[in-house]
Parts: C-alpha cells; sequence; structure tokens
C-alpha cells in the first residue's frame, strides 16, 4: 500500500534527519515505527503525507508516486492524527470531525451522516457530543474525535504520530484497544510513530527501529524479539522484558489445550501475558478456559513457559 | 538545472526586505535635499543633492547613496548593513549642515535652510536598514543601551561642534533657547514625576489587589474607564475640580495647585497611569508559580520576607513593562499640557502649528519622540536584562 | 453587579443622545460654570454635527488603518513574507514610541489644515496597535492546531480563513478598539489643525476661560470614549465566547 522509496532529508549542511530509507507498509496493516526522539521517525511520517518535501527518494502510495498530486490535495486522502489531538477549539465536534468532507465539498447530509457514524463508532452518543466544543470533552474523548477527524472522508492510510502520548495510561490502554478494532473493522493502513515500544508491540503487525535517521528492522514483533538485527533493537526490544511481551503478542486460545483445571476461568480472547499473571497471582498451574461462558479446555503454566521462550514464539497474525 | 540553477543563485543573494529599503533610498536621493526659504514662513523652495551641495560633497553623498544601495540589496553581513545604515545617517546629517551654509547668502539673517523631504527619506532608509541590522544582531540589553548611548553622543557632538547651527531649527531654538530648557525641565518632571507618583500610588494598590480577591475587578474596571477617557478630555474635566480645590483648601493654591496650568495635567498624567501598573503588579504576582511561594513558606519566611525576596523580584519583568509602556505613554502625552497650560515641549508644537512654522513644531516633536524612544530603549532592556537574571537564577 | 453596570452605560448613551438632540435643555447645569454672562452651552457649531464629524473621522482612519494593518500583518505571517516578520515587529514597536500629537503636527507641512492631516495623522498612528496585536493572534495559533489543519489537507488561504483568522479574532478585535480609542483623543487634538471635532469646543473653552465648554466637550468625547470601549469589549467577548 505504502511504498518508501530511497527516502532522504536534510537540512542544510547538518547530516541527514531521514538518510536514505526504504520500506513498505502492506495494505490492511499497522506499521509502527519504533526510535529515540530526534531519530527521524516523525519526519518520515510527515513525509509519506508531504508536510515535509522529501530532499530524495520518493513515496508511493497504491502504486502512485504522492509527487502527482498537489500536497493539499494528498493529505486529504490521508488520515492525519497528532499527539494532542489538535481539534480546532472554535468549532463544534461535529464540524472537526466534517472538516476533510467539507473541504472536499461532500454534500451536507453525507457528512452529518458521516460525523454520526463516526462518533458511535467511538462510542460517543452522537445527540449528546456532536455539538459540543473540544474543551468540554475529557482528553479520552477528544484522542477519540482526532482520530474519528483522519477517518471522516474514509481514508484507505492513516498516519498516526504519538497518537495517544498525552493520555494517562489508563486511558491510553483504552484508547490503544479501540483503535485495535477500529482498524481491525475498517482495514485501514495505519502507519504509527511512537517512542513506547509497549504500544508498538501491542499495536504493530510490524515494527520499524529507527535510530540516526536510518532503518535498523522492520519485522512482525515477534521476529523482532526473537531476531534482533542490531544491539540497539535489542536493547529497545527490552532485555528483562522480553519473555512478557511475547506473550502478550498471542491469544489464550492459542495455547488452549484439552482437559480440566480449578479455579475462576480466564476468557479465551485474553492475552497469554495475562493468563501467566492469573497464574501466577493465584498459585495455579493451569487455568480453565471459557469462550462465551462455554468451557472450552485449559492453559497450563508449562505451555506459557514454553511460549515465552523465543525459538517457541509463534509469528504474529 | 544549470540554467535554472544560476538566476535562482543570484535571486538567493538578494535581500529582499533591503531591496525595499533601497527603493525607499532611491526615492530619498530624488526627492528635494533641502529646502529655502526667503524667511521663516513662507513656503520653500525644494533643492535636490546636485544644487543643494557644493558638488565635492554632493558627489560623496552620491557615491554613499550607491554603497548604501549596494549593502542594503545584497545579502551581506548584518555588521556591514549596519555601517552602510549609520555611516549613511551620519553623513547626510552632517551634510545636511553644510547646505545651509552653502544656500544662505552671506549677511542674510532671514532666510531659513531647512532639511527637505528627501532628507528625510533617505535619513528613514537609513534608519531602516541599520534598524534591521540591529533586528538580525540580537544585541544583548547592555550593548543596545550602549549603541542607543552611542548614537545620542553622535547627536550630542553634531549639535555642539555648530555644523548645523546654520539650520532653521537650530535658529528656532538659538531665539528661545532658554525657553527650550525649561519646558525641556517642566516635560521631563510631568511624564517622570507622574510615573514615579503612579508608581507610589499603584504598587501598593496592585499588592492589595493581589491580596484581596473581591476589590480587583472593581478597581480595574474603575481604572479601564479613566483609562479610556481622551487626554484632552481628562485635562478639561479636572479643570472644575482643581479650580474648587484651590478656591476651598486652605494651602493649595501655595502648592501650586490650580485650576489649569501643570496640576491637572500632573492629576490626569497619574491617572492614566495606575492601569498598566496597577495590573502588570498584578499579572506579576499572580505569575509566580505556587511552588516557589510554598518553598519559601517551607523555609520559614515571613510574609514580608516572602514578598520582598521572593514574590516581588520574581514579578519586577512584569512590573517593569507595566512601568514602560506608561513611561512611554506619558512623554507623548505630556505634549498635550500645553494646551491647558500645562507646559511642556507641547508649547513649541502647538505654536508652530498656530504659526504654521514647523521648524519650531519639530522643535517640540524631536526631542519628545527622542526621549519617548530612549525611554523605551533603555526599560525594555532593563526588563530583558531582569527577566535574562530571573532565568539564570531559575536555572541554577 | 452586571445588572448595575449595563445600566448605568445605559444612562450614560441615553444621557448623551439627550444632551446631543437638545443641548439647551442642559444649560442650567452649566450656567454656574460661567463668568460674565458668557454663553453655558458651545455655540460656534452645533455639538450634534461636531460629534457626527468627529466619529466619521475616527471611523473612517480607523476602518483605514484596521484593514491594511491587518492585511500586512496577514502577509508577514505567510511563508513568503516570513523574512520581513522580526524587523515589522521592530518598526511596529518603535512607532508607537511616538506621541500621536507630534504624527498629527508633522502631518501639517504634507497636507495643510484641516481633517486631512488629522485623517492622516488617525491612519498612521492607528495601524500600529491592528498591525502588532494581529501579529501576536496570527503567530499564536497553537502548533497543534495548524499542524492539524495543515495535515487535514487545507490550503494556505483555508487555513488562513478558517482556523487562523477566527482564533486570533479577539485579540484582533482588541487592537482595533485600542486603535479607535487613541484615534478618538488624537481626533479631539486633531482641532488645533483646524479639524471640525469636538476638541473644537474644549479649546474654544480654554481660549475664553469658560469652564462650562471644557466640561462639556470633555464629557461628550468621555462618553463616546467609553461607550464605543464597551461596545468593542461586549463584542469581543461574545467573539471569545464563540471560540469556546
Amino acid at each position: 500500500m505504502i511504498r518508501v522509496e530511497t527516502l532522504s532529508k536534510r537540512y542544510g549542511e547538518a547530516p541527514p534527519v531521514v538518510d536514505d530509507l526504504s520500506m513498505e507498509v502492506a495494505a490492511g496493516e499497522i506499521c509502527a515505527v519504533v526510535g529515540t526522539s530526534g531519530s527521524g521517525k516523525t519526519t518520515l511520517l510527515r513525509m509519506i503525507n508531504r508536510l515535509v518535501e522529501p530532499s530524495a527518494g520518493r513515496v508511493l502510495i497504491a502504486g502512485e508516486d504522492t509527487r502527482n498530486l498537489r500536497g493539499h490535495e494528498l493529505r486529504r486522502r490521508i488520515g492525519y492524527v497528532i499527539q494532542g489531538h489538535g481539534l480546532f477549539p472554535h468549532w463544534s465536534v461535529a464540524d472537526n470531525i466534517g472538516t476533510v468532507p467539507r473541504l472536499l465539498r461532500w454534500k451536507r447530509a453525507a457528512i452529518d451522516a458521516r460525523v454520526d457514524e463516526l462518533l458511535a463508532l467511538f462510542g460517543m452518543e452522537p445527540a449528546t457530543y456532536r455539538d459540543r466544543r473540544p474543551a468540554e470533552l475529557s482528553g479520552g474523548q477528544q484522542q477519540r474525535v482526532g482520530v474519528a477527524r483522519a477517518l471522516a472522508a474514509r481514508p484507505d492510510v492513516l498516519l498516526m504520530d504519538e497518537p495517544f502520548g498525552a493520555l494517562d495510561p489508563v486511558i491510553r490502554g483504552r484508547a490503544q484497544d479501540e483503535l485495535a478494532a477500529v482498524q481491525a473493522r475498517l482495514g485501514t493502513t495505519v502507519v504509527l510513530v511512537t517512542h513506547d515500544m509497549e504500544e508498538a508491540v501491542r499495536l504493530g503487525h510490524r515494527i520499524a527501529v529507527m535510530d540516526a535517521g536510518r532503518l535498523l528492522q522492520c519485522a512482525t514483533p515477534a521476529e523482532m524479539m526473537a531476531r534482533p538485527a542490531t544491539p540497539f533493537v535489542e536493547a529497545l526490544v527490552g532485555g528483562a522484558e522480553r519473555p512478557f511481551r511475547l506473550l502478550s503478542l498471542d491469544r489464550v486460545e492459542a495455547a488452549v489445550e484439552p482437559g480440566e483445571a480449578d479455579g475462576p476461568p480466564i476468557d479465551a480472547g485474553a492475552n497469554l501475558r495475562e493468563a501467566l499473571s492469573a497464574c501466577l497471582w493465584s498459585g495455579r498451574d493451569a487455568l480453565p478456559v471459557e469462550r462465551n461462558g462455554q468451557r472450552i479446555g485449559r492453559v497450563t503454566l508449562a505451555a506459557l513457559r514454553r511460549r515465552a521462550a523465543p525459538e517457541a514464539g509463534t509469528p504474529a497474525p | 538545472m544549470p540554467v535554472l540553477a544560476a538566476p535562482a543563485a543570484a535571486w538567493r543573494r538578494v535581500d529582499r526586505l533591503g531591496v525595499l529599503i533601497a527603493l525607499v533610498a532611491c526615492l530619498g536621493a530624488a526627492l528635494p535635499f533641502a529646502l529655502f526659504r526667503a524667511n521663516r514662513i513662507v513656503p520653500g523652495e525644494g533643492l535636490a543633492i546636485a544644487s543643494a551641495l557644493p558638488s565635492p560633497e554632493a558627489a560623496l553623498l552620491g557615491l554613499a547613496v550607491l554603497a548604501f544601495l549596494a549593502a542594503a540589496a545584497l545579502r551581506v553581513p548584518p555588521a556591514v548593513k549596519l555601517a552602510a545604515g549609520a555611516g549613511l545617517l551620519a553623513l547626510a546629517c552632517v551634510l545636511v549642515g553644510r547646505s545651509a551654509g552653502f544656500l544662505t547668502p552671506p549677511g542674510n539673517g532671514f532666510a531659513r535652510v531647512a532639511p527637505g523631504s528627501g532628507f528625510w527619506t533617505l535619513g528613514f532608509a537609513a534608519l531602516l536598514l541599520a534598524a534591521d541590522a540591529l533586528v538580525r544582531l540580537r544585541l544583548p540589553p547592555l550593548a543596545r543601551v550602549t549603541v542607543l548611548a552611542l548614537a545620542l553622543a553622535l547627536l550630542g557632538l553634531l549639535l555642539w561642534s555648530g555644523a548645523w547651527d546654520g539650520l532653521s531649527l537650530l535658529k528656532e531654538y538659538g531665539t528661545r533657547a532658554e525657553r527650550f530648557w525649561a519646558e525641556g525641565r517642566r516635560h521631563v518632571a510631568l511624564a517622570f514625576g507622574s510615573v514615579a507618583a503612579a508608581c507610589l500610588v499603584g504598587l501598593p494598590l496592585g499588592l492589595l489587589c493581589h491580596r484581596i480577591k473581591p476589590l480587583r475587578a472593581g478597581l480595574l474596571s474603575v481604572l479601564n474607564i479613566l483609562q479610556t477617557v481622551p487626554s484632552i478630555a481628562l485635562f478639561g474635566l479636572l479643570i472644575g475640580p482643581l479650580a474648587w480645590v484651590a478656591a476651598n483648601v486652605p494651602g493649595a493654591r501655595a502648592l501650586g495647585i490650580s485650576g489649569i496650568g501643570a496640576a491637572p495635567a500632573f492629576v490626569a498624567l497619574v491617572g492614566y497611569s495606575l492601569l498598566p501598573i496597577v495590573s502588570n503588579t498584578v499579572v506579576g504576582l499572580a505569575g509566580v508559580s505556587r511552588s516557589v511561594v510554598e518553598a519559601a513558606r517551607g523555609m520559614g519566611m515571613r510574609r514580608g520576607q516572602r514578598l520582598f525576596r521572593v514574590e516581588l523580584p520574581l514579578a519586577a519583568p512584569v512590573i517593569l513593562t507595566g512601568i514602560r509602556i506608561v513611561l512611554v505613554q506619558n512623554i507623548g502625552i505630556a505634549t498635550v499640557a500645553a494646551l491647558i497650560g500645562g507646559g511642556g515641549f507641547g508649547v513649541f508644537v502647538f505654536q508652530g502649528v498656530g504659526q504654521t512654522a514647523m521648524d519650531l513644531v519639530l522643535l517640540g516633536a524631536a526631542p519628545t519622540v527622542l526621549l519617548a524612544f530612549a525611554a523605551a530603549v533603555l526599560l525594555d532592556a532593563a526588563v530583558e536584562a531582569l527577566s535574562g537574571s530571573n532565568f539564570r537564577e531559575a536555572a541554577r | 453587579m452586571r445588572l448595575l453596570g449595563a445600566a448605568w452605560r445605559i444612562a450614560l448613551l441615553l444621557g448623551l443622545v439627550a444632551f446631543l438632540a437638545r443641548p439647551s435643555l442642559f444649560a442650567p447645569v452649566f450656567a454656574p460654570l460661567t463668568r460674565f454672562d458668557a454663553p453655558p452651552i458651545y455655540d460656534g457649531t452645533s455639538l450634534l454635527s461636531l460629534t457626527l464629524n468627529h466619529l466619521a473621522l475616527t471611523g473612517a482612519a480607523t476602518l483605514c488603518a484596521s484593514l491594511l494593518a491587518l492585511g500586512l500583518a496577514i502577509l508577514v505571517t505567510r511563508p513568503a513574507g516570513a523574512e520581513f516578520l522580526p524587523f515589522s515587529r521592530a518598526l511596529a514597536n518603535a512607532g508607537q514610541t511616538f506621541p500621536p500629537v507630534a504624527v498629527l503636527a508633522l502631518t501639517v507641512p504634507l497636507l495643510g489644515f484641516g481633517a486631512a492631516p488629522t485623517f492622516l495623522a488617525l491612519f498612521l498612528y492607528g495601524l500600529l496597535p491592528v498591525f502588532e496585536n494581529a501579529l501576536a493572534g496570527l503567530s499564536g495559533v497553537s502548533p497543534g492546531v495548524s499542524e492539524a489543519a495543515r495535515g487535514s489537507g487545507m490550503t494556505g488561504p483555508q487555513r488562513l480563513a478558517l482556523v487562523e483568522l477566527p482564533l486570533a479574532a479577539p485579540v484582533i478585535l482588541s487592537g482595533i478598539r485600542l486603535s479607535a480609542i487613541v484615534s478618538l483623543g488624537t481626533a479631539t487634538v486633531g482641532s488645533t489643525v483646524a479639524a471640525k471635532t469636538l476638541g473644537e469646543v474644549v479649546i474654544a473653552g480654554l481660549l475664553s476661560g469658560n469652564t462650562a465648554f471644557v466640561l462639556q466637550g470633555g464629557l461628550i468625547v468621555a462618553a463616546l470614549a467609553i461607550l464605543i470601549n464597551d461596545a468593542f469589549l461586549w463584542v469581543e467577548g461574545r467573539v471569545r465566547a464563540r471560540l469556546g
């Protein structure tokens, strides 16, 4: 879907911010770009929608060179979400969400319908929230409106720059789950820039690690943890945290085996890290597993231990 | 690409703002450099550079203008631009004095030579370039004050050397030198005295407003209304009450209080000054971070110690900004005091307007502008130095 | 408190209108201030026409100055004009140290006496507060908001019209208010260069020692200034409230 070819950005004589970078993001995939601040990840993102013009190289979206369009026309086709949401304070929630459809001169009725649809999608009652001002919303709601605004004109591509950076941990977790659900439903291709490895592992189908303007590795989370390309990547995916991150990639249903176990059950949709936590906390060697209230088997501590080792790490979907 | 690159590179060497300034300078060079009049009030005859100056000087000025145009239009270091601007300004100032001697027939006491529109435009362009260079140099506060002092010293030297004695402005000054300095003292006393008085009243009022919240809205809205009333109207409105005070309060007349004159002007200026001083004091104190005040409390400072050692020093830049606004404003408004017999440089301005003698207007307006500008530069530098030192302390 | 404020403003407006429509009714009020049987109400020109003239002059100058200053501020806050920004900011700052009276007096040689030099002085001096405030407002739009506007695919003019100008509106309006109030005061002094403004009443009073004239001229100008200032503040408040 997105193809970045030998892309570079340099300002004056300084070392390049993005240095001869090539990568590809498949359609319907979330690609998380991770790196320290100053690694060039935001510049890479801003070159995809040409908020920053590349010094060299090119970007193709659905096979078309982005330079064939004028900058603002390109950006109307690409959703864009920034940290701290950047909502227009003088417009209502509905006006904010309808920004790009209005720029594209959709019909009034179509815009209204789309706004209500998106509000409902993000669990915000349209009648209650449509006419509110951004200042009247909580931080989590502002963030959801920011994402809804980016999705309003049904873009195939969504670019997100630290979209959850301004949220507290509890709300951030919920917002991440929500994004994953919405993305799975709409099939939008997402490039997400973050400095939070936890977030990248949680959301990214693939993770791209950048340092000093270069792409160090682009791989699935499991592959990256199993075989980090450089010591930098290894440090970033975090030595001590690795088994838990690996476990968090898979759902309980993937490790379920026939058999019985005592105590309160765990849902098949929970991740393996949560299963491990439940085992350790309650002092059990196995947990019963349920799907929609029906027992379907159990998950054992031994199975979890096997999956926490790198060799067994199954690739993520 | 190379075909395109050559003009693009040339264009990059051009300074667009400088081109604008150069155009102003071209206009200045074309307009009459000096104005010759047979006597003080008849309309004058404008003379271009070539006819206003002896040929060597005219050629020198022409060359200086050409050098200036190049320095302005091209991208050269700001120091070069500053030198070009200051140099042209100094040369034009010296030569306009020379043109007075050149144009005035020997022994003629009535003829007047004044700087023409060309001189002013040229000087304006030179000032613009110098100002632009100074902005780009981002001088620290002390250096800016030094530049100001240097410029004033050069101006003083020019006046003292007698290079301008032939100009009509200096002839106007010559016939009323004593009056000029008396009105100048009056002007300074009105402007600075009113600000000092306003500080004495306004700082405690601001402190009070900071401590007692209900007082704030009421007092600030009253001061806001006072600030809105135009100066001449306020002067007029004060004439009645002050006349009554002078007539009915024993000793008031002995203090110099009367319906017209300096008293209503002084009172009105104090009134105008209160709003910026009080509101900036309130804003400055409110802006001191709570954690700093809490820390001071935690270390056992008493209320008074907290105020003088922590809150006031931290609020000082904002308070000083208020004083800067007021001082510049009062130096300007004090000119209007002349209309109600309050004196000051306004006396010459209004006399000049009455007699259509622009040199006289200039005699009043020029020192006022100079005074206001110098006050603004000095206090701006003080504000910056003060907030800089606060910042350094905070960083330590 | 709000009600009281509104009530006294309405009373002020009604008083002003009544005084301008029928000055003679107020003659007994001003009579004690006159001496030697001087007329208690200014009769050189009708107070109403002076007031209207004063307002027209101030309004026209403020309008023209606001339009030009806003245009210049927009120009220097665009990428193409960014080169001019620091300089024009310094220039506006320095320009405000010029006393309005000096500007007024120095425009006389250009345009002679009358309304023209006064208009020019009001116009020139009125540029500065609007320019300064418009600069502050337009460059004060939060980076997140302008980034979002660009990221949504707005063109430069769309960003200006849909986001920057609406967000800067209250600050710009307060610049126009400052400009209008300064103009109102300077126009009063404009009568010294023979413009037909309310200053004529005050000056006539000062010249003839008639305190009644001085007072009524001063009162009318003061009332106009307070009412115009309040009207602007009200609009500013409304605009600010709409911005949420």
